[in-house]
């Protein structure tokens, strides 16, 4: 059972549509703990406002959250989800984020190299630099397209699995072991994005 | 590199897609969701689907048009035309939309933008922008409601301002003047909004040829330009068009 966790932020349909369409069965969106804890694989999409999130604690799926990817079970974030799996974000000081990985999201700047920079950063934008070892980009080649509209993002560490350049390079994709999440929408990123998300459902 | 964004614009009345020239002289161009899929793998970077008349004969946006497009599109998908309301605009995103755009409903009572934008993300919600300005200053042009036939005496860089203070994501601006004349865009005008505004920038009205991108991409700052009688009619593909933008130095989602 694949578990969609709804918090509220944003629409869940895409996401569902996608995985189905890649022939994913027994789908159920859910905001259980108990269900994020039986299943065999864990999906956070999301857009919209970083405090949103904080429902995750409310509900008390964080807590399953950590135990099922401490068991293994592989998880994926998208967008505001990938966002949550780090410290926090400027965007809601005040919500605290998993804390998985160090760091936290802050607002692309106002000008870069001299020239301004238009936020949110929306459209098609290359993935580059994807690691070697990605198991979300297997047979994605570097420099291909996907969907992005967010303002908020984070940095590159180690545990970043590939990059997008605007304003500087920044995390497209996150990935340690099990635990991965995507900047971009996967859902609405064409061909590369269904490859994105057929990987993890191979995992 | 962020590239500029080519959208396919699907005009809809009475479930088919229609085309008129400068908003009359309307024909028919098949059906939506068949067009959608075929432009999503030619190519474009995002479709959009406008229920031209539903404002005019205040029915309520197509449902079941929506969720039959959004089925299996996966690339961007906006909808726009009679949403008055939040209630409106969720159900069109529960049918499968990934924005909405308004327009009338927007002039007639601005808050409703921020509404949408507090259930859905400002990243939902496009302000759709009518504006007339026959062949004065672009800081001049008037904005239309009503798809285009009642002039609402507002200023149109003025009111695009307003919509990205009061938290729209997008800006999508037709010039009437250009619209199905398929003689260019109005870069002037694209340009004058997307200097005043700090969010993306649809320019729309005019394509005709991949030149008239690459001029509104550059010339006009456009983040992104979206036609619709181009593609219909076998004119071109995005591809091909993507293509040629491409080749003038301005950077396209290729190959796609």
């Amino acid at each position: 059972m694949i578990a969609v966790i709804d918090y509220k932020a944003g629409n869940l349909t895409s996401v569902v549509k996608a995985l189905k369409h890649l022939g994913a069965e027994n789908i159920v969106v859910t905001q259980s703990p108990e269900e994020v804890l039986r299943a065999s694989k864990v999906v956070l999409p999301g857009v919209g406002h970083f405090r949103a999130t904080q429902l995750l604690h409310d509900l008390k799926l964080t807590q399953s959250i950590r135990e099922a990817t401490a068991n293994g079970t592989p998880f994926l974030g998208i967008c505001v989800g990938l966002q949550w799996l780090y410290e926090g974000s400027t965007e809601a000081p005040e919500t605290e984020g998993l804390g998985h990985f160090a760091a936290r999201c802050e607002h692309f700047p106002a000008r870069y190299n001299g020239g301004e920079l238009k936020s949110p950063h929306v459209g098609w934008n290359s993935i580059e630099k994807i690691r070697p070892d990605s198991k979300l980009f297997a047979g994605v080649a570097d420099g291909s397209f996907v969907y992005y509209t967010h303002s908020w993002r984070a940095p590159v560490s180690a545990d970043t699995a590939a990059t997008t350049p605007y304003g500087g390079d920044f995390t497209a994709a996150v990935e340690r072991g099990n635990v991965m999440g995507v900047q971009f929408h996967p859902e609405k990123s064409a061909e590369t994005g269904l490859q994105v998300l057929r990987n993890f459902l191979e995992l | 590199m962020l590239t500029k964004r080519v959208i396919a614009c699907l005009d809809v009345r009475g479930g088919r897609v229609v085309k008129g020239i400068q908003f009359v002289d309307i024909v028919d161009a098949g059906d939506p969701a068949e067009l959608a899929h075929r432009h999503a793998a030619a190519g474009a970077d995002e479709i959009v689907l406008l229920d031209i008349t539903a404002t005019h004969e205040g029915r309520s946006t197509l449902l079941d048009t929506v969720k039959r497009t959004a089925e299996k599109l996966f690339v961007p998908f906006t909808v726009g035309g009679g949403i008055r309301s939040a209630e409106d605009a969720a159900a069109v995103f529960d049918a499968g939309a990934d924005k909405v755009s308004i327009n009338s409903s927007a002039l007639v009572r601005p808050e409703l933008i921020g509404e949408i934008g507090s259930s859905f993300g400002a990243q939902a919600v496009i302000v759709a922008i009518d504006a007339r300005r026959e062949g004065k200053d672009p800081r001049e042009a008037e904005v239309f409601a009503s798809g285009g036939r009642k002039p609402t005496g507002r200023r149109v860089v003025e009111w695009a301002q307003e919509a990205e203070q009061r938290g729209a994501g997008e800006i999508l601006l037709t010039s009437m003047d250009s619209d199905g004349t398929r003689n260019g865009f109005d870069c002037e005008l694209t340009a004058a909004v997307s200097a005043a505004v700090q969010i993306p920038v649809i320019a729309s009205g005019g394509a005709g040829n991949a030149q008239h991108f690459a001029e509104v991409f550059t010339r006009g700052r456009a983040d992104a330009a979206l036609a619709a009688s181009i593609f219909h009619f076998g004119v071109t593909d995005s591809r091909a068009l993507k293509a040629e933008v491409a080749r003038s130095g301005v950077a396209m989602r290729l190959p796609c």
